[in-house]
């Protein structure tokens, strides 16, 4: 708290600091004495924790950088299905951001419950509130159970969606092996766009791994509310029929309605469908602060950003980043996209702090690795341009794909991927 | 004329200021695209696992590898489809930037 306290009385103007900046100068290891401003970061997942940190290796120390996160440590969404088919821990996908604060960026563990955009002050759970200068949100996806009925409070204890990895993903996994064998997984897909397009194709991937090791007469059945699989849908179909044949059947077209807790059963259009596990994804919506900070863009569930700064649509000052973002056309909401995300955001506000305009013409990148069982891993990959006519992130012509078909040398990719991205994010 | 086209670039901040950068007035063009790199290949280019470390590589084989992918020569799983998302003179500066990074 006293070192809190000190640092409000550190906020300074940017005037005297911008000639104080020398190209080049070594990055100090803690904040400056004379920052030319500060920058708070809601939200250290994959976009907010890679901005925080590139914030101070591209400024060379000369942004104040406040993280707010409210987890004590970092969970991967992304290979937190391989938890689920039990060749992974939640150990293995958990990362500390002890070196984060190596970078200068004051991690709090925290909460932020209201955002003042006049006063440009942030409110927190656990301590005063704070100033900032200009604010980045990266509070990803909240889920939306009042849009499925009977997904309240009470049926949330044991029809999980497991889709923040944490807790839920363990209590999945302990679901799924207290099954018997002969049981029923229940999958439910929402309407896209939701939080990683192949997460639910491969989570049945995993499911499916397990069971047919474990117990080889069960089955998963993935209701999906879209016409067809969202993401690498051959691929997939490939991977369960030579794989799991007779262990996952898929229904299109067959959003989930309603569940039943008790009766542990679902409800479409079509069907009652009784499951021994049941993990429904309700649909979602950017997460909580940014609907309370009146970022939404009207009539949608995501925040519109200028593609060349990340910043708000609504509110200049205010930066938006990963999953909660209004996507650009064929962008996903991935881990990947969102840490590309922080940097292009960081680099914007970088320019727009010390008077200048951010870079015009932004290139960003995304993979997406998904594991169809413990080994074979299947990617979908694109570059997205800025296209100064449309004023949005496009596809280049041409540069975008998939895998030409599951292999193990991918598998190694993945993990490798796993790896260097939360090194990216984390120092 | 000239003198409005010129008044109308300095009020813009456009290239006149770094005339040898084609792709426009970002004076960070390497780092910036680089940085989309680094999600695989670690951060500056110098990667953990897997996938090869960027950072020191001599500029003119990366600038071929690039190009190999682009082309088909080198076969990949991947980056023939990232490579192709990038102009010459992008590739150009990705490896000018990766080129002078710290090998670790």
């Amino acid at each position: 708290m006293n070192r809190l306290a000190r640092r409000e009385f550190l906020k300074t103007s940017g005037a005297l600091a911008a000639a104080s900046l020398l190209p080049g100068c070594a990055m100090e290891p803690t904040a400056p004495s004379r920052p030319i401003g500060r920058v708070i970061v809601i939200g250290g997942g994959f976009g907010g924790a890679t901005a925080a940190k590139y914030l101070r290796m591209w400024s060379t120390g000369t942004i104040e950088v406040f993280l707010i996160e409210r987890n004590a440590e970092f969970i991967s969404c992304p290979t937190s299905n391989l938890v689920l088919g039990g060749t992974k821990t939640l150990a293995d996908i958990t990362r500390s951001y002890a070196k984060l604060r190596e970078y200068g960026v004051q991690v709090l563990r925290d909460e932020a419950t209201a955002i003042n955009v006049e006063k440009k002050r942030v409110s927190l759970k656990r301590i005063e509130d704070l100033p900032y200068d200009r604010l980045i949100v990266s509070p990803a996806v909240d889920l939306m159970h009042e849009a499925i009925e009977g997904y309240d409070a009470e049926a949330q204890k044991t029809i999980l969606h497991a889709w923040k990895a944490g807790p839920e993903t363990v209590a999945l996994r302990q679901q799924l092996e207290a099954m018997p064998d002969g049981g029923v997984c229940v999958i439910g897909v929402p309407r896209s766009p939701f939080r990683c397009p192949p997460g639910p194709y491969e989570r049945a991937c995993q499911i499916a791994y397990y069971l047919r090791k474990a117990k080889p007469r069960s089955k998963v059945i993935v209701l999906d509310a879209n016409e067809d699989i969202v993401s690498k849908p051959a691929l997939f179909k490939a991977a369960w029929n030579d794989l799991y044949k007779g262990t996952i059947e898929y229904r299109g077209n067959n959003e989930i309605k309603a569940v039943d807790a008790r009766a542990k059963t679902v409800k479409t259009d079509f069907d009652t469908i009784k499951g021994d596990v049941l993990n429904v994804l309700p649909p979602m919506r950017a997460g909580d602060i940014a609907r309370t900070a009146g970022l939404l863009t009207p009539n949608t569930r995501w925040c519109g950003v200028d593609w060349l700064s990340m910043e708000s649509t609504v509110h200049k000052g205010i930066h938006v980043l990963g999953d909660a973002t209004l996507s650009a056309p064929a962008m996903p909401k991935s881990g990947h996209m969102a840490n590309n995300h922080g940097k292009l955001a960081a680099a914007a506000i970088i320019e727009l702090m010390n008077g200048r305009q951010p870079n015009p013409q932004p290139v960003i990148a995304n993979t997406c690795y998904s594991f169809v069982s413990d080994k074979e891993v299947i990617h979908v990959a694109s570059v997205h341009r800025y296209d100064p006519a449309q004023k949005t992130l496009t596809v280049v012509p041409g540069a975008s794909g998939v895998s030409s078909a599951r292999s193990e040398i991918e598998g190694g990719y993945g993990w490798a991927w796993a790896q260097n991205i939360w090194a990216d994010m984390l120092g | 004329m000239i003198r409005n086209v010129l008044a109308a670039a300095l009020a813009s901040g456009a290239a006149l200021a770094v005339p040898a950068l084609a792709q426009g007035a970002d004076p960070n063009l390497g780092r910036n695209l680089a940085a989309a790199c680094a999600n695989c290949h670690g951060t500056n280019g110098v990667s953990l696992q897997g996938m090869p470390s960027l950072a020191g590589q001599p500029r003119t084989y990366l600038v071929q590898q690039m190009q190999d992918f682009k082309t088909g020569k080198r076969p990949a799983t991947v980056m023939h489809q990232l490579a192709k998302g990038y102009s010459d003179e992008q590739i150009e500066a990705l490896a000018a930037y990766f080129s002078a990074q710290k090998a670790r």
